[in-house]
């Protein structure tokens, strides 16, 4: 006897399997979209505020507006390197909260929140001079941690700017500003032009 | 010892399926796979494609964690089917392999999507 609908004798391992194939390819997708997320024109926008903020800082006369400067630089430079992931996001179609997205945040903040809550325990000690070495490194830390699933060029983006903030804490401190401008605005420049032109923006 | 029956491929060729042979009678919802984008490596890539303009070999490769030759064999027979399309170029000395979804690929991969809802819906209806 001919069966009017069989669709509804379908064995139970097809659905789990179609079920599967479908997790497979939301996962697949979701990393290939993070894959490429960091945005090669956000990092060289930032690059550029930050080589302002390292001319505008050179010039200040106490070290409180110096490091007002480079409060105002982290500022803009997170919103604008946010800004930029999302309106990349947007373009492929990206959850922002998918678990590709969630381990990139978890890689990348934690080193970001150490800097931040030794940056006033070093600047009421008066060690100045090691800011721009902790800074360097830990942002490089958390750009290798949190672009681990990222595109080549994004941990050795981390990469280099490890060895420049490590360079910082070496050289003596006149070399701040200088470092500073070389990973902050140098770095985010250069490999900011790299993922732009090979993934997409 | 499973059983295991020819499926009909879209590009008319033969091949096996072991996930729905051990199963009788298939549903003509698996029959009509797309046998060419069945394959993991192969949905990997398309998948992967879907959400990037392009992707170099090398990216493919970390992102799908395989090998040169499997990925290359692979890549082959979807550019063969028209479903990507290669770009080979010279950076400096260092040659390099771009990949893209065509449009038939992208069709191929959304009618593959629709099977797949449709084999879970009608688990659920049954």
């Amino acid at each position: 006897m001919t069966d009017p609908q069989p669709a509804r004798h379908l064995p139970p391992a097809l659905h789990v399997r179609a079920m599967d194939n479908l997790r497979f390819i939301r996962e697949t997708m979701e990393g290939a979209a993070y894959f490429t997320a960091v945005s090669g024109i956000g990092e060289m926008t930032v690059g550029l505020t930050a080589l302002a903020a390292a001319y505008l800082a050179s010039r200040q006369a106490t070290a409180w507006g110096w490091l007002l400067v480079w409060l105002w630089e982290a500022l803009a430079a997170f919103l604008i390197t946010t800004g930029a992931i999302v309106w990349k996001a947007r373009r492929s179609g990206t959850d922002l909260f998918s678990r590709p997205g969630r381990r990139f945040a978890l890689g990348l903040f934690p080193p970001l929140i150490a800097g931040a809550l030794l940056t006033p325990v070093l600047f009421t000690a008066g060690d100045l001079e090691a800011l721009p070495g902790l800074w360097l490194l830990l942002y490089g830390t958390g750009v290798v941690t949190g672009g681990a699933f990222s595109v080549r060029t994004v941990p050795v983006m981390g990469l280099a700017f490890m060895g420049v903030g490590a360079a910082a804490l070496l050289l003596p401190a006149s070399w701040g500003d200088i470092l500073l401008a070389a990973g902050f605005g140098g770095l985010h420049l250069l490999f900011g032009a790299v993922i732009a032109r090979r993934h997409g923006g | 010892m499973a059983k295991r029956h020819a499926l009909r491929r879209d590009d008319g060729g033969e091949t096996e399926d072991p996930d729905v042979a051990v199963h009788e009678p298939a549903p003509q919802a698996a029959l009509d796979l797309d046998r060419l984008i069945h394959e993991r490596m192969r949905l990997g890539i398309v998948s992967a494609l879907a959400v990037n303009d392009h992707l170099s070999f090398n990216d493919l490769k970390r992102l799908l964690k395989t090998t040169d030759g499997n990925l290359s064999v692979h890549a082959r027979k979807l550019e063969d089917a028209g479903y990507i399309a290669c770009e080979k170029y010279f950076e400096g000395r260092m040659p390099k392999t771009d990949y893209r979804l065509t449009t038939p690929g992208r069709r191929a991969l959304e009618r593959y999507l629709d099977h797949m809802e449709a084999i879970i819906q009608a688990t659920r209806e049954g």
